[in-house]
């Protein structure tokens, strides 16, 4: 069995794998469900994910130990995790073999020759890093002021550096360097003994934008499983999806066009471990200088790294087609360096590297400036329960949608602009569009979190028992009645919905009883016996008044006690033989007909934010009872209540 | 050559037939029993038995639907879903008496999956050897209820019903602030799909509607533990009152009236029981059927 045979069944292996982990991602306890099925791993082996978090947290999160995994093979083996693993890397490859099969040689190598803008990949590589590492920098920056002792340690060690440079003299001009490193050193002191940063200078983690396994796994639990459907899933709504979507089938349309269009020029992933590949010791190579130079090695050669030539080693992808193909067998994998020559530079330039570190630095404090994650934060804005605090949030979320695909109720949605362009495709929780609202017994979206950005909970630190009972459970947001659209509040109509459903114990939602004159309610006896009187006034609907909800009350006279209507003609109302009139009301007298109605309030100490009740809430346009952020758990200072 | 067609109307006879068969056995009469004590498995047992067992109500061949409360996401401790034990018991007993399938479903608040799952109601039923109908859009029909005013043209869960002899319905007894309670006719809400929280502005009408669509062959309150208070969802363990009764009976209206002394309300308070005492769908005067008491500890 040849190598590209074996690259093919690890392709296909994994992919398939993947595919499977999309489908179990669905809470239950069958085997095709949520049991114990790692479906996070392949966003655990991803090294992107695992450096970004660490940049904008210092910290690993459990699972992306992983990445350690593919880090040490892709050093040691080259890209083997684009080639062999990569689920997007596969259905690039695949669809862009359906779409070249049957084109000939020569148009093939020319699609195949290296193109100087897959460059690109490594600018965005640095832009998105520096964005995740500002806070990082700004700390850097800020270290003499804030510890004297550790940036006296580092100023020794960079004066160590410098000595060793001068000594093996890796310098040109001795004083000129001596010059920059003391103006360095003089403005490091300034800057941090005197400098405020504002608040706005940090850090935020957008890798998840177009690191290719959070995309991956997006657009297929997001847009083509919901788009398949089936038994498995039933229906599932997502909100923007077409965003999502439009880059998916965007990306995929390009290979049609370019092999593995997104791998060469767009993904982040794949220049990370370009750049980790230099001195990997396994990597492909020509064993003489010149061949017959046939070309069938760059037939379909998918990463456009040139074997036959100079081997371009960060572009290479493993995919093994040129060792296959090469008719000479002068191509081989194993520790030989090419006899052609390679480029082991991805061709980042100083200058385009400083350009895109700056505005990838910059982008994030200019986005910040809009006070988003301060003091106008979006009230629609109401994450999963265990999301962190919106920045720290923001730090891990790498907008992989596992949590909205796990979702039972599928109330967990992509955000598209409510938490501004950083937070495009983080979880929000839209109360509407689900089977229900966000249920009390579940801690699926917070445990099935690959970075944290949502913590873990237990159900008894969700519902605030046991040993979180002097906790409190955890809040998501705050109801609030909107008493001009509340059918009991705006409209007399008897309802309480919204109180009937509010699953917490006691409930969150109360009422209160009102008698209230109905609508040409107040009216004169024109006869009446003890238990019939005819009203005066507009025809009322028959029946209508019947329900049980409805009294009839006389405004004159000693006894004005309501009596339960019981029925009711055009003109006529019935009251029960227990609450006859005796004597019958005279006629003249005038009497109210009134409706009994519960009207509806908000315990701001007892809400969880479930939305439960903006789910159920009747009036299904805008609800009558909706959910905002505040007095989340998540953020001390939108607090509503007033708190020990 | 496609020529226009208009769109179909339904022919106002049509709909004037049943949407429901009458489920209830003719040659049994109206029948009660009351039993006290601890074990719902044990109680529903003894008041079957004391109506002259199961036998007298499911026969061979017999198709037997569940109308269980499976309406929210909780564990059946809580006590705010029809407890998987009797789903399981009565699924066991129906086989015994020779139906030829038993089905449990209901159409419940929270995400039916989640609800059927965690209540231990698709477990007990699966266990049992019962199929479990967990509710999409293409099982409801639209139906118009001869004489009623609010069910018409309206989403019911119907296709389940299919080929159906038997209807029995399983409630736990609860508080239910806009109702007064929910019992075994409240039950039948979980049968209406579209937006039907819509009905709750006519609340006690659309419970007598439901009565008079649906004629079960019997109903099962629960009355081991009531909710008392917080209903229907409740939510905490001090909810529940320990009332150690099961009733099982032929006449819905009956049994909630029953039940209506478990939660300590007076029917004036519970308009829709007298309502459909009136319409002549059952009494509210329980004692009247003569119920069949008993107790096992």
């Amino acid at each position: 069995m040849n190598i590209v045979t074996v690259r093919r069944i690890a392709q296909v292996f994994f992919f398939a794998l993947f595919l499977w982990f999309c489908i179990v991602a669905t809470v239950g306890e069958k085997f095709w469900q949520l049991r114990g099925w790692p479906v996070n791993w392949f966003l655990d082996l991803d090294p992107l994910a695992a450096l970004g978090t660490m940049l904008t947290t210092r910290e690993l999160y459990g699972g992306l130990l992983w990445a350690v995994l593919t880090v040490v093979l892709t050093i040691f083996l080259g890209r083997v995790f684009c080639g062999w693993v990569c689920p997007f890397g596969a259905i690039q490859q695949f669809v862009g073999w359906l779409a070249r099969r049957g084109r000939k040689h020569m148009e093939k190598v020319a699609l195949n020759k290296y193109n100087r803008w897959q460059v690109a990949k490594y600018y965005l590589l640095i832009a998105l890093l520096s964005a995740a590492a500002v806070g990082l920098i700004s700390e850097l920056a800020l270290l003499p002021g804030r510890n004297a002792a550790l940036w006296a340690a580092a100023l020794v060690l960079l004066v160590a550096w410098f000595a060793w440079l001068v000594v093996k003299r890796l310098v040109g001009s001795v004083r000129r360097a001596l010059s920059w490193f003391v103006v360095i050193v003089f403005a490091w002191a300034v800057v941090g003994l005197v400098w405020k940063p504002p608040p706005v200078l940090t850090q935020s983690l957008q890798t998840g934008l177009f690191d290719p396994i959070p995309l991956v796994y997006r657009s297929v639990n997001l847009v083509l499983v919901p788009l398949a459907g089936g038994a498995l899933h039933g229906e599932r709504y997502y909100v923007g999806a077409w965003t999502i979507g439009a880059v998916f089938f965007g990306a995929v349309f390009l290979t049609l066009l370019v092999p593995r269009f997104y791998c060469r020029f767009v993904c982040p992933l794949g220049a990370m471990f370009g750049a980790l590949v230099r001195w990997a010791p396994f990597r492909i190579g020509k064993r003489v200088p010149q061949c017959t130079d046939c070309g069938l090695c760059e037939t379909d050669c998918e990463g456009a790294c040139e074997p036959t030539g100079k081997f371009r080693v960060a572009e290479c992808v493993l995919c093994f087609n040129c060792v296959k193909r090469c008719a000479g067998a002068q191509l081989v994998y194993g520790t030989v360096r090419s006899a052609a020559g390679e480029i082991t530079s991805a061709g980042v330039t100083r200058r385009g590297f400083l350009v895109a570190a700056v505005s990838g630095a910059a982008s994030v404090p200019a986005l910040r400036l809009s006070g988003l994650t301060a003091r106008n934060w979006p009230a629609v804005l109401v994450r999963p329960p265990g999301a962190l605090e919106e920045s720290e949030f923001l730090d891990r979320c790498i907008k992989c949608g596992q949590c909205m695909r796990v979702c039972p109720t599928n109330v967990v949605q992509p955000a598209l602009l409510e938490a501004g362009l950083e937070g495009l495709w983080t979880p929000i929780l839209n109360f509407r569009i689900g089977t229900s609202g966000c249920q009390l017994t579940c801690v699926a979206c917070s445990n099935v979190c690959p970075t944290g950005a949502l913590r873990p909970l237990s159900l008894e630190e969700r519902l605030g028992v046991g040993q979180f009972e002097a906790a409190g459970p955890i809040r998501l947001g705050t109801a609030f009645i909107d008493r001009g659209r509340c059918l009991p509040w705006a409209m007399d109509a008897p309802c309480l919905v919204c109180q009937e459903n509010c699953p917490v114990s006691p409930k969150a939602i109360y009422s209160r009883g009102e008698f209230r004159l109905i609508r040409d309610g107040e009216r004169r006896v024109r006869a009446a016996t003890e238990t019939t009187i005819v009203v005066d006034g507009p025809e009322l609907r028959r029946g209508w008044l019947g329900t049980g909800e409805f009294y009839l009350r006389a405004m004159a006279g000693d006894d004005q006690a309501r009596r339960p209507i019981v029925d009711n003609t055009a003109d006529s109302i019935v009251v029960g033989e227990d609450a006859a009139w005796r004597p019958p009301l005279a006629p003249g007298t005038p009497v109210a007909i009134e409706i009994y109605i519960e009207l509806p309030s908000v315990d701001p100490s007892k809400c969880v934010g479930c939305g439960v009740c903006e789910h159920e809430c009747p009036v299904s346009g805008l609800r009558a009872i909706r959910v905002t952020g505040e007095n989340a758990t998540r953020n001390k200072r939108h607090s509503l209540t007033a708190r020990s | 050559m496609a020529l226009h067609r208009p769109a179909r109307v339904p022919r106002p006879g049509a709909s004037a037939a049943l949407p429901l068969p009458d489920f209830s056995v003719k040659k049994t009469g109206p029948a009660m029993a009351i039993v006290t004590g601890q074990d719902r498995v044990k109680t529903l047992r003894r008041a079957l038995d004391a109506l002259g067992g199961i036998g007298r109500f499911i026969s061979n061949g017999d198709r037997v639907l569940l109308k269980v409360n499976a309406a929210f996401a909780l564990p059946p401790s809580l006590g705010a879903t029809t407890h998987p034990a009797l789903v399981a018991e009565l699924a066991r007993l129906c086989y015994t008496a020779g139906a030829a399938e038993v089905i449990v479903t209901d159409n419940p608040i929270n995400d039916p999956q989640s609800c059927f799952r965690l209540t231990g109601i698709a477990r007990a039923a699966e266990t049992a050897g019962a199929r479990v109908v967990v509710p999409t859009d293409a099982l409801f029909e639209p139906v118009t209820l001869p004489g009623a005013r609010l069910i018409r043209e309206w989403p019911v869960l119907l296709k389940p019903f299919n080929g159906v002899t038997k209807l029995v319905g399983i409630a736990p007894v609860k508080d239910h602030n806009r109702s007064g309670a929910s019992m075994t006719m409240k039950n039948w809400y979980g049968l209406l799909g579209g937006a039907r929280n819509v009905f709750h502005q006519d609340i006690h009408t659309i419970i007598l509607e439901l009565a008079m669509l649906v004629r079960p062959t019997l109903v099962i309150l629960d009355g081991t533990t009531t909710m008392i208070t917080n209903g229907p969802t409740g939510g905490s363990l001090d909810d529940l009152k320990q009332t150690n009764t099961m009733i099982v009976s032929t006449d819905q209206v009956a049994a909630d009236a029953f039940g209506a002394t478990l939660l300590g309300r007076r029917l004036t308070e519970l308009p829709f029981i007298t309502r459909a005492a009136a319409a002549g769908l059952g009494t509210a005067d329980f004692e009247a059927l003569r119920p069949l008491r008993d107790s096992v500890v």
